[in-house]
């Protein structure tokens, strides 16, 4: 079989889990193998329906007290636990955060090598050798790489493939499974959480107005920031913006900020170097607001208007307010 | 506090990459060299934590001879000491440097005797292979947890916790790490100093301590590197002043996000 370790959050399937399940069905197939997953600290019938629609035949799940909230040793040990039990052909999770920390985990504790980040993968030779590509850069080069592991651990690269159900949803099996946990693996459980926002996220937002250095000041972000609120989206920003402590890095947009995946990115004075295009490249629509025609976010943009943006947004705001009037 | 800090010398990032013919490598020939971006907010992150509670910084890292200036780099921003594991410059894989590094800190910790927490980057920004810290962390027994953006150590908890913060989507969450510990950290947990003359100056007679490593390779290899094929747009230009505006309010309430 192959294994996909779902990644949930309180119960809630992330996206990048949906994206493994994708990926995972067509390397299934590739290998004449089912599909089925595992899903840790959580054994609701809606999550275990989910993987179903993507067409996982059988849903191991697993219950325990360290497995209560994220923890990345339990977590990661209970995977382990599960591989070691179920000795799957191969062992996918998605390319996210959390993901790519469960997988690592789970190689450390088996001792195997693990691929991150993965694009395509050509079937086992027979001598357990598998040929990879997968992202370096944040995507911004790939690497062809060589495999030799009896067992391989792989996480698929974020927002690479859009998650699709399967053309015949199954009913999966649900099976609880039994894994012996030490209970010091709790130290690395959440111990607490602080939301600080509610509503829409950077990373979910449907509208993200980016703003780079071409902006110039910290307040200079405000029309922006009335612009996203008019849309329901949220401001986002260049790596030059939080170097220059302009907003917080949790705004960033970029290989070391966050992936966006709105319906439309609309980068205002963002020149696009190659660290912002990762972040800002799993949009639907990108429209580009520059005074340089030739700037690399311009050239990669859907839409552009070749002006200044300080007098570009406001008169956007303007025109949506007259059209809402 | 005694705290370890990994980091890897790799091209600067925010230039176009490009690859070497032979496609082994970076062609790095109009590339600067940088500390990878998450580690080298680490290095600021320990050396805040000694500032605050007293204690030396230890930066290590794995890579060619050169890698030295990103141990200097990290002195000259008030690093104490530097470590080196010299390889042949070629990209190792993530066990085999796993396994180097963690040979590396059990001497140091031999000598020297144990560090109360040891830093690594997220992931690199080149290879972003996700696993180095975490194998190199089970391995030598100590909790980790990934994606921190904020660190406070209390001293007087047992022997010691690390409270960890990680970014969640709209808020973050709290990890409390018993010491020894470690953590993978990301931008964004600090804004790192720059250096000053007096720090150029005491980077320079940093002593780097070298250390050989006869790890073997793991499981995976390189074959090759190469760009992604470049999808080519068509970019519509609605216009070059503000009254274009009304092209994109147009645009807006064609994809329906009005």
């Amino acid at each position: 079989m192959l294994l996909v370790v779902l990644e949930h959050d309180r119960g809630a399937m992330d996206e990048a889990a949906r994206e493994a399940l994708t990926f995972g069905r067509k390397l299934a197939a590739q290998m004449g193998e089912p599909l089925h997953a595992a899903l840790i600290g959580a054994d609701d019938a809606e999550l275990v329906a989910e993987a179903g629609t993507f067409g996982a035949e059988v849903v191991y799940t697993v219950i325990h007290d360290v497995l209560s909230d994220f923890g990345p040793e339990a977590w990661g040990e209970a995977a382990a636990e599960m591989i070691r039990q179920l000795n799957p052909g191969a062992v996918l999770a998605g390319g996210s955060e959390r993901g790519n920390e469960i997988m690592a985990q789970v190689a450390a504790r088996l001792d195997l090598p693990m691929v991150a980040n993965c694009l395509e993968i050509d079937l086992d030779s027979g001598a357990g050798e598998w040929a990879i590509t997968r992202q370096q850069w944040g995507g911004s080069l790939l690497e062809d790489a060589r495999l030799v592991s009896e067992r391989p651990l792989l996480t698929s690269g974020l927002h690479t493939l859009a998650a699709e159900q399967a053309e015949a949803a199954v009913e999966p099996v649900a099976q609880a499974m039994e894994v012996d946990l030490d209970p010091s693996l709790a130290r690395t459980v959440v111990k607490d959480r602080v939301v600080l926002e509610a509503g829409v996220t950077l990373s979910t937002a449907p509208v993200v107005i980016g703003g780079g250095r071409g902006v110039g000041s910290p307040e200079a972000f405000a029309p922006l920031e009335e612009l996203a609120a008019m849309l329901g989206g949220r401001v986002g920003c260049s790596r030059a913006v939080t170097n220059n402590g302009w907003r917080p890095h949790s705004d960033q947009v970029g290989q070391t900020g966050t992936r966006i995946t709105p319906e439309i990115y609309i980068a205002s004075g963002i020149s696009g170097a190659i660290q912002h295009w990762v972040g800002a490249k799993a949009s639907k629509h990108i429209l580009a607001i520059n005074i340089d025609p030739e700037a690399n976010m311009v050239v990669k943009a859907d839409w552009a208007v070749i002006a200044d943006l300080h007098e570009v947004i406001p008169a956007i705001t303007e025109e949506i307010k007259r059209r809402r009037a | 506090m005694r705290i370890l800090c990994c980091v890897k010398r790799v091209p600067a990032p925010g230039a176009k990459i490009n690859v070497t013919d032979d496609g082994q490598a970076v062609d790095a020939s109009h590339l600067g060299f940088a500390t990878s971006p998450h580690e080298e907010c680490g290095v600021e992150e320990a050396v805040q934590l000694t500032e605050r509670h007293g204690g030396e910084v230890t930066v290590l890292t794995l890579g060619p001879p050169e890698a030295a200036e990103q141990l200097r780099y990290a002195a000259s921003v008030g690093a104490h000491h530097g470590v080196l594991v010299a390889t042949d410059g070629s990209a190792w894989d993530p066990q085999r440097t796993a396994v180097a590094l963690t040979d590396a800190i059990r001497r140091l910790e031999a000598d020297d005797g144990p560090f109360d927490l040891l830093v690594f980057g997220n992931e690199s920004a080149d290879s972003g292979g996700f696993q180095v810290g975490v194998r190199v962390a089970y391995a030598l027994g100590r909790p980790i947890v990934n994606g921190i953006k904020g660190i406070e150590v209390d001293a007087d908890a047992g022997d010691g916790v690390v409270r960890a913060r990680r970014e969640i989507d709209g808020g973050f969450e709290v990890y409390e790490l018993p010491m020894p510990a470690a953590v993978g950290v990301k931008e964004g947990i600090n804004l790192p100093r720059y250096p000053t003359m007096r720090g150029r100056l005491a980077s320079k007679k940093l002593e780097i301590a070298e250390q050989a490593s006869d790890a073997e390779p793991g499981g995976q290899s390189l074959v090759r590197l190469h760009r992604p094929r470049e999808t080519v747009t068509e970019t519509v230009i609605l216009g070059n002043s503000p009254e274009a505006a009304s092209a994109v309010v147009d645009v807006l309430e064609e994809l329906g996000v009005v």
